[in-house]
């Protein structure tokens, strides 16, 4: 079987906060469809990674290819400002862990779902509304609500729509900065199980961050620890949750109750 | 037309003419870019900012001694904003002034366009409150910069969408978004959308000045200025059911007068040059209405 290219080539990534140490030496390549957990203790550097990797930080050491449509493998260093904001609100997603830095809080839930429709062009106010009730059906919203403002949803519901809003250009690549921290326990299996299916279903790459390894467990198909700005295991989740082999990660694993 | 006397002691047009040169400078900018906010070093005028501080200083470094006035105010003449700076320029430059838009080469404006077409050679002067169209949906400026330079109108649109899910319409009404010679996003000012059309290809040359904000920007004469719609919510300007109460025009934008305490209303035009020529050529409306002045 010939092996497929990697989506996005990660290689000795390192971004610096002036002598601080933001994350360094990171390298790992992501490939279609595959869904990637980057986990550690609160300030390990996951987010500064998850933010350079998608370039809304520019990166001090080292590179990182997409994939681009009907190009191959580009650096990203190299495209313009116009090209890169495009990648950002068409062929990428980015999930953030507040629903209020992801989404549009004045306008209606449809309005947010027809953002990126609007912003690539489409002009029709039927079909854009069409498509934006089509995704809250696919989110598991109630139709009723496609006029609703997200400040009358729950929090759940504000991050299902942030992934509608992301996936309704049909993305690739999806990056996921805790999205279920805000979530309760029984929220967040749910909305577990929807990006898991979606994700299956869509073929999409997904690039998440979270400090809770249960999460991983169930979504990932392979982790990242990190601890202090740098990569210390990584391997297929079930592996590395089972066996792992570094000090940090074996404390990291224990202290999860029942994980 | 009126000649007037220029006060001592004032240079022309109130404003030194180093000032003058480096507002020239700036519009010449934003004529070469249509539609593109040219920042300029607006000046303290001796007016409060939101009464046309932007406007006047165009107006001052554009005036020539050859040149006819008209300065309207929400399309009349004889409000107060306007014939303070109708009195203002006949005292600093001692130019003619004029009602007439036909006579006038130069017309300074506070949210209207006349009814009566512009021609060629007339530049219009346009008082603007927020020249950023995106400011409301985007409220950083380094943002907003880079959102024109790459085109990225469609927040734009966004709100146009939420206004239809709210209204049933695009219920917009003024400071309608325009897309001007096929680029840069541009707030024609508070005028209503009504007047939105008579940008588009016009003969004369329009300025636009925002003091407070510090921006200049312009429509050269013939330049495209669509505003923007959805293919199924087109674009379209008020329509009232009745004609004006005074002149009977059925083709002008027209203002709506409560006249007693019992909601009895009466719709006149709001370009009151153009309601008094109609009166004055024979027409009349439900009001009659002798001739203003």
């Amino acid at each position: 079987m010939k092996h497929p290219a990697p989506l996005l080539e990660v290689r000795d990534l390192g971004k610096r906060y002036g002598h601080r140490i933001g994350c360094e030496q990171v390298s790992f390549d992501l490939y279609p469809g595959e869904v990637l957990c980057i986990a550690g203790e609160s300030g390990s550097g996951k987010s500064t990674l998850l933010n350079t990797l998608a370039f809304q930080l520019r990166p001090d050491a080292g590179s990182v290819h997409y994939a681009m449509a009907g190009r191959g493998l580009t650096d990203l260093a190299s495209l313009p400002e116009a090209a890169l904001r495009e990648l950002w609100r068409t062929d990428w997603g980015f999930v953030r862990q507040n629903p209020r830095d992801g989404l549009r809080m004045g306008v209606s839930a449809g309005a947010n779902i027809g953002e990126r429709l609007m912003a690539v062009g489409q002009r029709h106010y039927g079909e854009i509304r069409a498509t934006a009730a089509d995704w809250l059906a696919r989110v598991e919203i109630d139709g009723a609500r496609l006029d609703d403002p997200p400040t009358a949803f729950s929090g759940g519901m504000q991050q299902r729509l942030q992934i509608a809003r992301n996936l309704v250009t049909h993305p690739r690549l999806v990056f996921m900065d805790e999205p279920t921290a805000g979530l309760d326990v029984s929220v967040q299996a749910r909305f577990l199980d929807l990006l898991r299916g979606l994700a299956a279903d869509l073929r999409i790459a997904v690039i998440l961050v979270t400090h809770d390894l249960a999460v991983a467990r169930l979504l990932a198909h392979r982790l990242i620890v990190m601890k202090q700005g740098r990569v210390i295991e990584t391997g297929l989740t079930d592996q590395l949750l089972d066996d792992p082999q570094h000090p940090y990660t074996q404390l990291l694993v224990s202290s999860v109750l029942a994980a | 037309m009126t000649q007037a006397e220029a006060h001592d002691g004032y240079n022309f047009a109130y404003l030194d003419e180093h000032t003058k040169r480096m507002i020239r400078r700036a519009l010449l900018k934003a004529v070469a870019i249509p539609g593109y906010q040219v920042p300029f070093g607006s000046r303290e005028m001796p007016l409060p900012y939101g009464w046309g501080t932007g406007g006047i200083q165009v107006t001052a470094a554009v005036i020539g001694r050859a040149d006819v006035l008209k300065v309207i105010d929400q399309g009349a003449d004889d409000t107060t904003n306007a014939v303070n700076i109708r009195s203002f320029f006949r005292k600093v430059t001692g130019v003619a002034t004029t009602e007439r838009t036909r006579e006038a080469t130069l017309i300074q404006t506070r949210h209207r366009i006349p009814e009566t077409p512009l021609s060629e050679g007339q530049i219009m002067v346009f008082q603007v409150p927020i020249p950023e169209p995106l400011r409301w949906l985007e409220p950083r400026e380094t943002e907003t910069r880079s959102m024109h330079a790459l085109r990225e109108y469609g927040v734009m649109h966004v709100k146009l969408y939420e206004d239809i899910v709210r209204h049933g319409r695009i219920a917009t009404t003024y400071d309608y978004p325009v897309i001007v010679n096929g680029h840069y996003l541009m707030r024609p000012s508070p005028i209503p959308k009504f007047d939105n059309p008579k940008l588009h290809r016009s003969p004369a040359l329009m300025l636009f000045g925002a003091g407070r904000e510090k921006r200049v920007y312009a429509v050269p004469p013939d330049t495209d200025v669509r505003s923007l719609d959805f293919d199924d919510h087109p674009f379209a300007i008020e329509r009232w059911d009745a004609p004006c109460a005074l002149c009977g025009a059925t083709d002008a934008y027209l203002d709506e007068i409560i006249i007693d305490d019992k909601g009895e209303r009466m719709y006149v035009c709001s370009d009151t040059e153009y309601c008094n020529d109609r009166q004055q050529a024979g027409h009349h409306g439900t009001q009659g209405g002798a001739p203003r002045a």
